[in-house]
């Protein structure tokens, strides 16, 4: 990532709508410290009542796979349909399996 | 002085602090040191604003006559204005901005907390709701204050700078007159000398943090609560009212 001393460090912010959901990436964000990263997530990301806990995460602490490592990690399971439970008979009135 | 009356004073006193003060935060809009904090800014000055207009309801229904939030935030003249005069003073610079944000903010904290045991139900129920929104207007500048009072050389001098002027006009969010008498006598409202020994701890604890010193200023100045107000009000009642002014009833 290009350094560039006129902005603070970018965060990822991810929000939880509700308790026991899992938290959502939402977007980023540039502070300083982590305390200004919750506040400025809570401002920028929740003020239309998105959700109810927030996480962020300094992105260069996030490590991502990058385009060349689509073909060995992803390309494999293709083709791997026995992986999907998809051969199983629901019980009759199963509804929220 | 009768309790209806004191409660429509009392109500514009809050309702007007928090309008100037939201107006004066909406002048950051776009003008924030990253976007971030222009966003942040302008949400507190929609708190605010929020705030500000549950209490002109409540005082419009008090006063009858056709009055309405509207009418009274924006057809009334200078001297009928009786916010806190810290909350008219010019946004300097950010340093100074937030300062003021800190000096009111923890007044605004507290009173609400008082105001939340209120006998009046109105009150309790605006206070309830409000006091979250003051709490974390308090940590935000809390926080900043910190950060500028420890950051550089320059941040420090100008944070302190900030707190040297301002104090002049702390002593004001703590004045009372027969308006509060006549509350406390009801249970209504709080006694303002408590609330200020409760605003200078939270105070003092953020200052020590950030290693600024409270200045002692033997030069006070007063006048909220009567009208009477520093150059800056007028300035700003010619911006928020001018649309009013020249278009009499105008809405979208």
């Amino acid at each position: 990532m290009a350094e560039n001393n006129s902005q603070f460090p970018q965060w990822e912010v991810f929000i939880q709508v509700k308790n026991g959901s899992p938290y959502e990436h939402a977007g980023s964000i540039h502070a300083s410290d982590k305390k200004m990263a919750l506040q400025n997530a809570r401002d920028i990301y929740t003020r239309r009542n998105e959700g109810r806990a927030l996480w962020v995460v300094q992105t260069d602490n996030i490590v991502a796979t990058t385009r060349d490592d689509e073909e060995e990690f992803f390309d494999p399971s293709e083709d791997k349909i026995y992986r999907t439970p998809n051969f199983y008979k629901m019980p009759a009135g199963t509804t929220n399996l | 002085m009768k309790t209806k009356e004191a409660i429509y004073t009392y109500c514009l006193r809050i309702a007007d602090s928090n309008l100037i003060l939201g107006q004066r935060l909406a002048e950051w809009c776009s003008r924030g040191p990253i976007l971030e904090e222009d966003l942040a800014m302008t949400n507190i000055s929609l708190d605010l604003f929020g705030q500000a207009e549950t209490l002109y309801e409540y005082a419009a229904s008090i006063k009858g006559n056709n009055a309405t939030a509207d009418s009274l935030a924006f057809l009334r003249v200078e001297r009928e204005y009786c916010n806190r005069l810290i909350v008219e003073q010019p946004n300097g610079d950010f340093a100074f901005t937030m300062v003021r944000e800190l000096l009111f903010s923890s007044f605004q904290k507290n009173l609400y907390e008082a105001l939340y045991k209120s006998n009046d139900e109105m009150f309790k129920g605006f206070a309830g709701k409000a006091v979250k929104e003051a709490k974390y207007h308090l940590r935000h500048s809390s926080e900043w204050v910190i950060r500028l009072g420890q950051g550089t050389e320059e941040s420090h001098r100008r944070t302190q700078w900030a707190i040297d002027e301002l104090w002049r006009y702390t002593a004001d969010m703590f004045e009372m007159n027969e308006v509060d008498e006549e509350l406390i006598s009801m249970g209504i409202a709080p006694d303002l000398k408590e609330i200020q020994k409760l605003w200078i701890k939270s105070v003092m604890s953020v200052t020590a943090e950030a290693g600024l010193t409270i200045p002692e200023t033997p030069h006070v100045i007063k006048g909220g609560n009567d009208g009477i107000h520093t150059e800056h009000l007028g300035h700003i009642l010619c911006e928020l009212q001018y649309l009013q002014r020249a278009h009499p009833g105008a809405s979208w």
